[in-house]
């Protein structure tokens, strides 16, 4: 990763401190809790990837039924038709709303999956090299963390419509199991995406392109403390 | 190697997304301090921000306890009429297995919300009147922090204009005033997250006995050396 050299710092573990990530304060090395805001402090967080794992795993499992099991059942005077997510979104297809079909499909459909992928290449990539420097992974992070709570829209356009449709005979729409599985997934995802230390993506361009005198130096500082 | 004491820890600041160290510089009013390394933004100031998050927390606090009591779709369809309040939306799902989805629809659209503005308030109130924080401020503002992700009004107003579009041939649907109160509450927050500089406000919660940030000389040559962030207007 030549690319990133320009981009090796000094960090706060380099320097023997420890940083708040959520205050931005930093401590000597030895505090376990910002005596600002409070939080815990850890210069890296060894448990991060298993717990961005676990959360993963889950997320991935209440994907599963989020997908066969129906999101909404609809019952009109003539007709009575449970759709799953994919299924809703054929239907708006055939009634000529492709708009909105997409919108749907993107939200649930798209962003989950593409979700599972990044994190997963984010947590696989800390430990591998890999061929996009770190500020293109520091940027996909972000994009993760920011879409994670758009991909609850389908959840509340179920609750949405469940509530709105209760025209008695005429027409009403029902929520099915696969909201609740599909919520579960949302929530579990932004869990596993917040778990994730993004200081571990730079820690490796540090590892790979410090030059010796620096690392030299760091060394004798670690031992000092 | 020259023991760093605790004013030098003061003007240290370290990027939270990279953990690269940077000399603290506070950018003036309406310029920003981006980290030299992934260009994350570390110190954002602005002008009266105290006093204009907690204008916008009050008005977000209006909003979502209005929206409570008004309809924000109304359908009507063979003659029969419905309307359908936050409420109703959050207990859509009260029948049975799916009640636990019912609580956690009106968490994240009307409890955290809430919960998170007034934490703000709470935490800024004293600041803007150049009190001392009111007890427990540092634990509010961190739970407010720690509450951002799960604050969805938003992302349930775009919800309400998806529904609309997705019944609109089954049924004549109307927005009602919660509706376009809940579209004020997206521009609401955006606005009050621009004003948002944690920086500063978490500086100004600095404990009474702890000096607060002022420069001061750096006695390490190697942190003396430090970039500060970059600015950006
Ligand atoms: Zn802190
Ligand atoms: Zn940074």
């Amino acid at each position: 990763m030549s690319g990133d050299r320009h981009l090796s710092a000094l960090t706060a573990r380099d320097a023997g401190l420890v940083a708040c990530r959520r205050c931005t304060r930093v401590w000597p090395g030895h505090e376990t809790e910002c005596g600002r805001c409070g939080a815990s402090l850890a210069s890296r967080d060894d448990r991060s990837l298993s717990r961005v794992w676990a959360w993963w795993v889950v997320g991935l499992i209440c994907y599963v039924p989020a997908n066969l099991y129906p999101m909404l059942s609809t019952r009109t005077l003539l007709s009575t038709s449970e759709a799953t997510i994919v299924g809703g979104a054929i239907e708006l297809i055939h009634h000529g709303s492709i708009g909105i079909a997409i919108v749907i499909l993107v939200a649930s459909v798209l962003i989950p999956m593409a979700k599972f992928a990044c994190i997963a290449f984010l947590a696989l990539t800390v430990e591998r090299r890999t061929a996009l420097s770190a500020t293109s992974r520091q940027h996909l992070y972000e994009l993760v963390e920011y879409v994670g709570r758009w991909s609850m829209i389908d959840v509340f356009v179920v609750a949405i419509l469940s509530s709105l449709v209760q025209l008695n005979v005429a027409a009403t729409i029902n929520p099915g199991p696969a909201s609740l599985a599909f919520a579960l997934s949302v929530i579990f995802t932004m869990l596993s995406a917040q778990a994730f230390d993004s200081r571990l993506i730079w820690d490796g361009i540090e590892e790979a392109d410090r030059p010796d005198d620096l690392a030299i130096s760091a060394a004798g500082r670690d031992m000092a403390h | 190697m020259t023991v760093l004491d605790h004013d030098d820890l003061l003007n240290l600041i370290a990027c939270p997304h990279c953990d690269a160290l940077h000399r603290v510089q506070r950018p003036s009013n309406g310029e920003q301090a981006v980290c030299r390394r992934c260009h994350a933004v570390l110190i954002a100031p602005r002008r009266r921000a105290g006093m204009t998050i907690i204008m916008l927390s009050v008005s977000v606090m209006i909003l979502v306890l209005g929206a409570l009591w008004f309809p924000f779709l109304t359908i009507s369809r063979s003659g029969f009429h419905n309307d359908a309040s936050l409420l109703d939306a959050a207990f859509a799902f009260s029948s049975g297995p799916l009640l636990p989805l019912s609580l956690a629809v009106l968490a994240l659209i009307v409890v955290v919300p809430l919960a998170r503005v007034m934490l703000i308030v709470y935490v800024l109130l004293p600041v803007v009147f150049d009190r001392a924080p009111f007890p427990g401020a540092r634990e509010a503002f961190r739970l407010s922090e720690a509450l951002q992700p799960w604050s969805m009004a938003e992302v349930f107003a775009l919800g309400c204009a998806v529904a609309l579009v997705k019944i609109a041939d089954l049924a004549l649907i109307g927005f009602g005033p919660a509706f376009w109160m809940f579209a004020g509450l997206v521009v609401i927050i955006v606005v009050q997250d621009n004003f948002m500089c944690r920086w500063s406000i978490w500086s100004s919660l600095e404990p009474e006995d702890e000096p607060k940030f002022k420069p001061t000389s750096m006695t390490d040559p190697e942190i003396m050396n430090l970039p500060s962030p970059e600015a950006k207007a």
